[in-house]
Formats: C-alpha cells, sequence, structure tokens
C-alpha cells in the first residue's frame, strides 16, 4: 500500500433523480466528456442532460436481421430447387409464400441475438472489476443511490476543481475512486 | 359556461408508502433469505412428478408411441393437445413483457419478470411433446438443417417444421428478453448478498453492471427492439401452430379463422395461468402492494377480451359451416355439438364461453378468490378447445366407415402430468433464486423516478405534480 494509487476519478452521490440530472448537464456544461452517471433505473431526459448521441445498437440489429432473413431465404431456395428437389404432393419447388414463415423467424431470431448481444458489447460488458467497486457507497448505486462520476482520464480533470463542481450543485458525498492495485 | 376537464385520474401503480430502497428490500429478501420449509415441500412434490415424467418418457423412447392412445384415424392425441396448450400458455409472458411495454403499460412491471419466466418453463413443457412424438428421438436433428449422413434436408414446405422454426425462435428470444431484464436486477442482487456464494454467482450473471447511464441508454435501446421484435414473434408462433392444422385438408381444421382464434385463445389461456400462479406467489411471498388488485383487474379485462374473442370464433366456425354450403365442414360442426365428443364440446363451452361472462362484473374482477377459480377454470377450458380441434376433427372425418373412438391410455396422462413437475421444478427454482418482480423497472414506474415530479426550487419530491391536470375550457356551444 506504499505506492502511489492512480486515480480513476472523482465520485459525488446526489440525493434524487432531479438532482442528478441537474449535476449531469451543468457537469456536461462545464466541457466535461468523460463523465457518467449511475442510478438504479433509467432516468427520462438524462441523455439531453449528458447529451448522448442516439444509440448505434439499431444498425447492429439491422445487419443481424439482414444475415437472418437473406440467410434463411438463400439456404431454402437452394435446398427446395438444387441440393434436395423433392415433389411432395405436388407443390411446387420455388415456392415463395412457402418460405415466409421460416424467413421471419431467422430473422427475428438473429436480430434478437444481435440485439442482446449488441448490447452487451457496446456497454464493454462482461467486465470482472471496475474501479468503482472500491468504493463502498456505490453499492447503493443499484439500489436508491444516484451517482455521478468524472473520470480522470478526462482533459480537464482536476480534483479540486470537480469536487468543487460537484459540492456546488449540492452533493451529498464525494470520493476519490482508486484503481485497484 | 365553462366547465372543468380532468383526466381519469390513473390508480397508483405501487400501493402503499414505498421509497427505492424499500422496493429492493422487498423483491431482493427473498432470494437472498434462507430456503423456507415450505419450498422444500413443494419442490420435492414438483419433483417426484418430474421423475415420473422422466420415468415415462423413457419408457415411451424404449417402447415406442404405441403405448399412447393413438389410433388409425386419431393419429394426434394428447401429446398435440399438450404441446398447443403449453406453447399457448406461454404467450402471455411475451405479450406482457413486449407488447404492453410498447404500449406503454406501466402496470406491466409488476408481473413481467414472473410471466415471462413462466412463458420459458412452460414452452419446455411444450417442446417435449412433439420431440418425443417424433418416436426415433435420437435423429431429432433431422428437423433442423444440418447436413446429414443421408445427404437430404428438411421439406421446407411443410408447417409441422415451420414449427420447429418457430417454437426454437420462439423459446430463445424469450431466454434472451428475460436475461435482459434481469441484468440489473441480479447487480441488485450481488450488491445486496452477504454470502460470498452468492455474491460471486449474481456477479457472474449480472456481467459487471454498474447501472450507468451510458449503458442504460444502450440497454433501453437494446430492450425497445427486443419488444419490438418479440410482439410480431409471439403472433407468429400461435399462427404457425395453427397451420399444423389450417394447412391441412381435414374438415374442421382447414379454416382461415385458425390464427387469429388461436391467438387470442392462447393469450386468453395465458392471463389465466398467470393469474392462478400470482395470486398464489403474492400471498405467500408478501408482495400485495405490487401484484395489487388493480392489476389483477386490469388482467382479468385482458382475459374478459380474449376470451369473448375465442367465443365469437367459436360462433364464426358454426355460421361459416353453414355459409360455405359444404357438407364435411356442416358434418363436423354437428359431430361437436351432438356426436362422441359432445361431452368436450359441452365442458369447453361451459368453460370458455359462459366463464368469461362474469368478467363484466366489476366485483368479481376484483375477488382474489373467484379470479382464482375462474383462471383454472379457463385453462381447463382451454384443454378442451385444442382437444375438441385434434381429437373430434380428425377421429370423425371423411369417411364414417373410418371413423374410431379415441381415449388416452395411462401413459398419455401420466406424461400430462408429469410436465407439471417439469413446469413447477423449474418455477420454483425461479422463485427461490430470483428476483421474481424486475426490481429496476419497478422503480422506473414510481412518481419519485420521473425528475419532473420535483420541485424545482426545493428539489424535493411534489407528489402534487403526479396529480392529474385540471383544464378549464370555455364551452363554444
Amino acid at each position: 500500500m506504499s505506492k502511489e494509487k492512480n486515480i480513476y476519478g472523482v465520485l459525488a452521490e446526489f440525493r434524487n433523480p432531479k438532482e442528478l440530472v441537474d449535476a449531469a448537464s451543468s457537469v456536461k456544461n462545464s466541457g466535461y466528456k468523460d463523465f457518467d452517471t449511475y442510478a438504479p433505473f433509467p432516468i427520462h431526459g438524462m441523455e439531453k442532460a449528458m447529451g448522448l448521441k442516439e444509440s448505434p445498437l439499431g444498425w447492429i440489429v439491422l445487419a443481424g436481421g439482414l444475415i437472418g432473413g437473406i440467410g434463411a431465404l438463400a439456404l431454402m431456395i437452394w435446398v427446395m430447387t438444387t441440393a434436395w428437389p423433392y415433389n411432395i404432393s405436388g407443390k411446387p419447388l420455388f415456392n415463395i409464400p412457402i418460405y415466409v414463415p421460416i424467413t421471419f423467424e431467422l430473422t427475428v431470431l438473429l436480430s434478437a441475438f444481435a440485439a442482446t448481444f449488441g448490447m452487451i458489447f457496446l456497454n464493454n460488458l462482461p467486465r470482472f472489476h471496475n474501479p468503482l467497486f472500491n468504493v463502498e457507497r456505490f453499492e447503493k448505486a443499484s439500489d436508491d443511490g444516484f451517482f455521478v462520476c468524472v473520470e480522470a482520464t478526462d482533459d480537464l480533470f482536476s480534483e479540486e476543481k470537480v469536487s468543487k463542481l460537484f459540492q456546488d450543485n449540492g452533493a451529498t458525498h464525494i470520493e476519490t475512486v482508486y484503481d485497484s492495485e | 359556461m365553462s366547465t372543468d376537464y380532468q383526466y381519469v385520474p390513473e390508480p397508483k401503480l405501487i400501493k402503499g408508502d414505498h421509497t427505492f430502497g424499500s422496493i429492493t428490500d422487498l423483491i431482493a429478501k427473498t432470494p437472498l433469505s434462507p430456503t423456507p420449509k415450505l419450498w422444500y415441500l413443494a419442490f420435492g412434490l414438483a419433483n417426484l412428478l418430474l421423475i415420473t415424467l422422466l420415468g415415462a418418457v423413457g419408457y415411451l423412447i424404449w417402447d415406442g408411441i404405441g403405448i399412447w392412445g393413438l389410433n388409425n384415424p386419431a393419429g394426434w392425441g394428447w401429446a398435440i393437445i399438450n404441446f398447443v396448450w403449453w406453447v399457448g400458455i406461454g404467450h402471455a409472458g411475451t405479450l406482457i413483457s413486449a407488447i404492453l411495454f410498447l404500449f406503454r403499460q406501466g402496470w406491466r412491471t409488476a408481473i413481467n419478470r414472473f410471466a415471462e419466466a413462466m412463458t420459458i418453463f412452460a414452452v419446455m413443457c411444450a417442446g417435449l411433446f412433439p420431440a418425443i412424438h417424433v418416436g426415433r428421438i435420437w435423429v431429432i436433428y433431422w428437423v433442423f438443417p444440418i447436413p446429414n449422413q443421408m445427404a437430404a434436408w428438411p421439406n421446407f414446405s411443410s408447417p409441422l417444421l415451420w414449427d420447429v422454426f418457430a417454437v426454437s425462435t420462439y423459446f430463445t428470444v424469450s431466454l434472451l428478453f428475460w436475461y435482459v431484464g434481469l441484468i440489473p436486477d441480479f447487480a441488485t442482487l450481488r450488491d445486496k448478498a452477504k454470502s460470498k456464494v452468492a455474491k460471486i454467482s449474481y456477479g457472474i450473471a449480472s456481467l459487471g453492471w454498474t447501472g450507468s447511464f451510458r449503458n442504460w441508454w444502450n440497454y433501453e435501446k437494446a430492450y425497445m427492439i427486443l419488444a419490438g421484435l418479440a410482439t410480431p414473434l409471439v403472433l407468429s408462433v400461435h399462427t404457425i401452430v395453427s397451420f399444423d392444422f389450417a394447412v391441412s385438408l381435414i374438415p374442421g381444421w382447414h379454416s382461415t379463422i385458425f390464427p387469429p382464434y388461436f391467438v387470442a385463445g392462447a393469450i386468453y389461456s395465458g392471463f389465466a395461468m398467470v393469474l392462478t400462479l400470482m395470486l398464489i406467489a403474492r400471498k405467500i411471498y408478501g408482495l400485495e402492494d405490487i401484484m395489487n388488485i388493480d392489476i389483477m383487474e386490469r388482467m382479468n379485462l385482458v382475459m374478459m377480451v380474449t376470451g369473448n374473442l375465442v367465443a365469437f370464433a367459436y360462433l364464426m366456425e358454426g355460421f361459416i359451416s353453414w355459409y360455405s354450403g359444404y357438407i364435411y365442414e356442416q358434418g363436423i360442426f354437428w359431430l361437436y355439438v351432438v356426436g362422441p365428443y359432445a361431452w368436450g364440446f359441452w365442458i369447453l363451452m361451459f368453460c370458455n364461453v359462459l366463464t368469461p361472462q362474469f368478467l363484466w362484473f366489476r366485483s368479481i374482477r376484483r375477488s382474489v378468490a373467484l379470479t382464482f377459480v375462474i383462471s383454472i377454470i379457463v385453462n381447463i377450458g382451454m384443454w378442451f378447445e385444442r382437444f375438441m380441434i385434434a381429437v373430434a376433427s380428425l377421429s370423425t372425418d371423411f369417411m364414417p366407415s373410418a371413423w374410431d373412438y379415441y381415449s388416452p391410455t395411462f401413459w398419455d396422462i401420466i406424461i400430462y402430468i408429469g410436465t407439471f413437475g417439469l413446469f413447477f421444478t423449474f418455477f420454483l427454482l425461479f422463485l427461490r433464486f430470483l428476483p421474481m418482480v424486475a426490481i429496476a423497472e419497478v422503480k422506473g414506474v414510481m412518481p419519485q423516478a420521473d425528475p419532473h415530479n420535483y420541485d424545482e426550487e426545493t428539489q424535493e419530491f411534489d407528489a402534487a405534480k403526479t396529480e392529474p391536470v385540471v383544464v378549464q375550457q370555455e364551452q363554444t356551444v
């Protein structure tokens, strides 16, 4: 423990969603970019306060859906007309209406995979550890705590200035977060 | 002359005086406290049934499906009835979690986790039946388009194959949706857990979730997309199940009303099953504030609407058989009403046409005891509906010389009862180890969660802001 620990950021706790939104927008307006807010549920209007862009997840899902739909259709056309042409009660082999149900199902299936794993990927999950977990109070972030953290990677970061900003916004608790050893 | 207009006030979604913290404690206490004795008793009973099921299925695989009561005209018996019944029950979960989400129905948060779990376990029970019905379960992989030793491929023009894709997609997507919903709640349990094993297991399941809004932002998008995908999916699944029947030429099956009628019936029976389970669970686990009477009433309303849709479909079946001028359709309809299975038809009429009419009365919709009874009657009725469709149509089709009466054997019955063991084993594990209400979502619909409900000056929660707005308007006439 003798070594100097790296600072991860400064974490502040607020009383309720309203204060958190206000704090987030004043952090954004002060010019910070590497910051995040933590709450037990998504808060209405926070994306505006933090100035977030639209999530790119929709494009990932579109790609998944296209692969599913085109793949299913291609597989069925190839099987029914080339690989295994089989006359069953005189039904035509190339028969688009009959391909509809499976094309639909596989489009949905691959889109759902893309949505789930795309979300996990965009969120940089799974991760085994997070420096924020070194802070004991941070347990409340999944219960009834509302936190803002400005990270040390930000160009404007300075421990005193960030703490001052949080104080001005009425934070109930301010703490410096260190990286794990 | 001026009049005051007021929006109809919505009843509070969560009763009692709850804060975010008390909601966490209320829901997280069950998975984190020691196992109650009653749970062991229930789990033991469920395990007993599950072992019975495994034994019966083992014997079925050993001896073949000849141990069932199937006969020459009736090639589909209880196995298909049970399959359709269980899949149908599953539909309520997706309806609650996806369709009601898109319609912004906040009350769904009280029951969505619960109903989604029910969906997944019901679809598992359902999937068992077609799998064992193929007779040679060791080559079940032939139904998937996997290159095999015969260089043969599945027949993509068969509705039975569509069903394979529909049900397996449905199961997978429901599971993904369920898991996505669980991630933040796993994080809550991780942070609340005291024991090391619990902390590590919930920690792994939560993937390291912190509640970061940058994560919530992608998460909400993913949740909405999944809801948007699950909505047409749930409608397609029972549609495709109904194609198993409707695409054939059997009188009583070959009908375009089947898809909508199957979907309505599925939601009807699913809501009944959710109610049956919910009314027991909320009592045992003390969740009356969340799974409250208002929510029960709304579910009863959905049941009333879908029940009447189903009743209307029965009526239309009679009308169309007459209007079609096709003697075999007319014949099968009369055989339903007065034929060898007429007893089944009249049980069905009692359970599915008469029973939902009681739900027109507000006092009955808000009575826990009566709702419980109705929910069970509805599921009995829905089982008989599938019985009438599958068995009555098959065993009395075109030529009377080919008719034969179908009755189940001991093995049909024991396998059906055994699936309850499968269902309840998983359901009890769910109640014991997972949060049975979506903690994060319930908090999200509380009035305290909306920053607009806070006072600008004091930054304190202001209950007056949640009251409906009174609009004063000059009357022009």
